[in-house]
């Protein structure tokens, strides 16, 4: 190799490749995290129209559309892995993180572009297998959880369930290689003066993020091989036939399981406290106390997982254990959501629509927040385990706050990474609009489970049916929603104004406004100097 | 903003005037109803323990719920840009950040207590006076009684165009099964497949039936009635159709069934060796390896 024109390669930042080869052989992070944000957006449409089925089937009692009981099936595992691995992950973590870590960290990239580059084309692989999965000899209508034997090789056979395994394998991948990308970029380069006390809690968000991803994914491989084996190569760790156990993939599922939905909705966090600062034209409340409940919240989070498994017969002193340190972790989440309001407390605040989806966040993990402390204790789930309540549940908390923290940063962060104003109006409606689809669409369901309505079934007794119509009407209105979104983009691209670089005025007081909107193929060429934590005030 | 805040505060007050008015009529029976909002009546002391734990837990989530709220709405419209234009730059509160979480670690004690009561009271296994073997398969039950000779018998649902009168749709079956009322029964679990879960709503019943372990809980059903309840766990395609019917007799009734049973379901096999096996089957499985010599093969 010629170092000489290494060097000149290393001075001409102004030339960059063009077509297809910006995109393919791309290591440039702002490139990488749109190419997730599309990703994500494709895989929204396929996992939201396969809630979209679901809700359908369910809209009345006896089985109108789905006479195929296993195609349902698949669409109940295809939607949760969609939606887990392939929407929320590679939007907030690979996408926004990407984006946004090396901006407000003020580096000029992620510590390893190249590899950064072959984490997002794994997804993209992975993306296919699972879809392979979905199409070849019935599917895998296991359920996001794969538990065996249901998912062996015995009522499985056919290579649904190995695609399934193999796409969750090569997702795991490309998300290992994200963490320790993450990991590196912050712990390494941050621009002088931005102390890991200064940083902006984004960033911390996606740290904390990166690490659960890191020690979480590795156990699933191994529970992941262990099932491929044994449905393969005549292994038996899950099979009692041979001495193994099928609670053990149960363990091993949820050690990973429960560190997940963390790593959905730790990054929203971030996002939320970012925009509620900005918005309250404030710096953040209690700012240690913040990221340090997220660490909290983390760690605390591999010690919980046995309470999803409530009603597998554990033994009495183990689910009491469960039992408590799930409650636990009540406290750091209440202290983020005080921290949330105190921020607003005093400031002067402005509700253009990512602040409107903040408010809709708060509003629905509190409500998810609570249902999960009732859920956490092992006597109630005799009656809700299964059941819709926990559905219920779970997309609030994770769900669709998740999702509502991913339209927050959008509207946040979109006028930097397009240079565009999106249209507010639309953008408000936009709001209204989800927020009171996914309220009628899930409220309703709490009712179903306390009635004891168990979940992943294609029909139901009749009593059930009132409030499975107006959960599937909730649906329709959240899915016409989600078009208006799409609308939204092509405006945006389409007819928006120009943005400055600070489109946000005093509050927005992070790194990423002090560049140009759109901002620049390269940035932070020069290494900003920051002594507070608003670097950008 | 505050119109959101307005719109949850009137569901929250709707589920609170729900529950009011439920707890208030008579006992229903066994199953759900149209538009229920509410757990189903409690027929068993563990399904009561379970309510009267939740009405606890309850009223600290609607507690926290409703003074989030408030206070975001208060904010709202005390902090909105119009009515302050002047944001502070109040960062820090030592007190403050300790009280909020001093409090809910107060509230979590105070849910924890009963929490583990409630646990170990339903998790206990009581002096029983009957045990009844449940075996999940792909997709029906099989109920035995080894207390009472060899009863041992399969429980499908009903397919919909065979209902009778009377029956409900998608949780009749065409073998209940007979239970003693005011008995402590034992209930043992297990699979002959994948893991399935035996629950009923109404009874506060609800374990996994996981193939080669025995599971075990414990029922005293306070009154006479059918009890319905569904798998509750993924099993497979029919996971939907394989619901549980409880019916539960006085202990005479139950007396005179078993004699009438015992000659019915003595048909269902030829001889009483087969009888044994198939009521060994998972165990059996589980010790010969008859489900890896099927892979093979």
């Amino acid at each position: 190799m010629r170092v000489g024109q290494g060097v000149a390669m290393g001075n001409n930042h102004e030339v960059h490749p063009s077509g297809w080869r910006r995109w393919l052989y791309s290591t440039n992070h702002k490139d990488i995290g749109t190419m997730y944000i599309v990703l994500s957006l494709i895989a929204a449409i396929l996992g939201g129209s396969m809630s979209g089925i679901i809700r359908l089937e369910l809209m009345f009692p006896e089985l109108q559309f789905i006479q195929d009981l296993q195609f349902y099936n698949v669409m109940v595992t295809g939607h949760a892995f969609l939606m887990v691995f392939f929407v929320v992950m590679p939007a907030m973590f690979g996408g926004f993180g990407n984006w946004f870590v090396p901006l407000m960290i003020g580096a000029p990239d992620m510590a390893f572009p190249r590899m950064n580059n072959i984490s997002f084309w794994l997804l993209a692989a992975a993306l296919i297998l699972l879809l392979l999965s979905a199409f070849v000899q019935g599917g895998a209508g296991t359920g996001w959880t794969v538990y065996p034997p249901l998912s062996n090789a015995d009522y499985h056979p056919g290579p649904a369930v190995d695609f399934g395994i193999l796409s969750l394998h090569v997702a795991g991948a490309s998300s290992i290689l994200g963490a320790i990308n993450f990991i590196v970029t912050i712990l390494n380069m941050r621009a002088p003066g931005m102390t890991i006390h200064r940083m902006p809690l984004f960033v911390w968000s996606i740290l904390v993020t990166a690490f659960l991803l890191l020690l979480a994914i590795p156990v699933l491989a191994g529970g992941l091989t262990m099932l491929l084996t044994d449905r393969n190569f005549g292994t038996t760790f899950f099979e009692v036939a041979g001495g193994g156990d099928p609670i053990l993939w149960q363990h091993l599922f949820w050690f990973f399981g429960h560190p997940e939905v963390y790593i959905i909705i730790i990054p929203g966090f971030g996002i939320i406290s970012q925009v509620i600062s900005t918005f309250s034209k404030k710096p953040v409340f209690g700012y240690l106390g913040m990221a340090y409940a997220m660490v909290f919240i983390g760690v605390v989070g591999f010690v919980v997982w046995a309470h999803h498994m409530y009603t597998v017969g554990l033994d009495a002193d183990s689910r009491a254990y469960f039992v408590g340190a799930t409650l636990i972790i009540a406290v750091p989440t209440g202290v983020k959501i005080f921290s949330w309001l105190a921020t607003m407390w005093g400031g002067s605040i402005e509700f253009p629509a990512p602040m409107m989806f903040a408010c809709g966040f708060i509003f629905l993990f509190v409500v998810g927040g609570v249902t999960g402390v009732a859920l956490a204790n092992s006597g109630m789930d005799l009656a809700w385990h299964d059941t819709y309540f926990v559905v219920a549940h779970f997309h609030y908390v994770m769900a669709i706050a998740a999702v509502l923290a991913i339209f927050s940063g959008y509207y946040y962060w979109i006028g930097k990474m397009s240079g565009r104003q999106y249209p507010e109006k639309l953008a408000k409606i936009h709001f209204w609009l989800f927020f009171a689809g996914v309220n009628i669409l899930f409220f309703p369901q709490h009712f179903l489970g306390m009635a004891g309505m168990p979940r992943r079934i294609p029909d139901y007794p009749d009593s059930y049916a009132g409030w499975n119509l107006v959960s599937s009407v909730g649906a329709f209105v959240a899915g016409i929603a989600t078009l208006l979104f799409f609308f939204i983009i092509w405006k945006t691209f389409s007819s928006g104004g120009k943005v400055q670089s600070n489109q946000w005025g005093p509050g927005a007081t992070t790194l990423e406004w002090t560049v140009d909107s759109p901002a620049p193929f390269h940035t932070h060429e020069e290494l900003p100097v920051t002594n507070s934590h608003m670097p950008a005030e | 903003m505050f119109k959101n805040s307005i719109n949850s505060l009137f569901l929250i007050a709707l589920s609170g005037f729900c529950s009011s008015i439920i707890s208030e009529r008579a006992f229903a029976g066994g199953r759900s109803e149209p538009w229920q909002m509410w757990f189903q009546d409690a027929a068993s002391p563990v399904m009561e323990k379970i309510i009267e734990f939740h009405n606890l837990i309850f009223v600290v989530e609607i507690s926290i719920v409703v003074f989030v709220l408030c206070l975001m709405g208060y904010i709202i419209l005390r902090f909105n840009a119009k009515a302050n234009p002047e944001p502070s730059k109040t960062t820090h509160h030592t007190l403050l950040e300790v009280v909020w979480t001093a409090v809910p670690l107060l509230v979590l004690v105070v849910v924890a207590l009963p929490s583990m009561k409630l646990l170990y009271y339903a998790d206990k296994v009581v002096e029983s006076e009957m045990t009844i073997k449940v075996t999940g398969n792909q997709w029906y039950w099989t109920y035995a009684y080894p207390d009472h000779g060899e009863i041992q018998f399969d429980s499908y649902m009903i397919e919909d165009k065979d209902l009778k009168e009377g029956q409900p749709r998608s949780l009749s079956v065409d073998n209940p099964v007979v239970l003693p009322s005011r008995t402590n029964i034992r209930l043992l679990f297990t699979s002959a497949d994948v893991i399935h879960n035996w629950a009923v709503p109404s009874l506060g019943l609800k374990l996994d039936t996981v193939p080669g372990r025995i599971n075990e809980s414990w029922v005293h059903i306070n009154k006479e009635g059918d009890y319905y309840g569904m798998c509750s766990e993924l099993c497979g395609v029919r996971h939907g159709f394989m619901p549980v019917h409880i019916k539960a007799v006085p202990k005479k009734e139950f007396s005179a069934w078993v004699e009438k049973a015992k000659a019915q379901f003595s048909n269902i096999s030829s001889g009483s060796e087969t009888k044994v096996a198939n009521l060994e089957k998972p165990f059996d499985k589980a010790a010969t390896g008859i489900l890896k010599d099927r892979k093979r093969k």
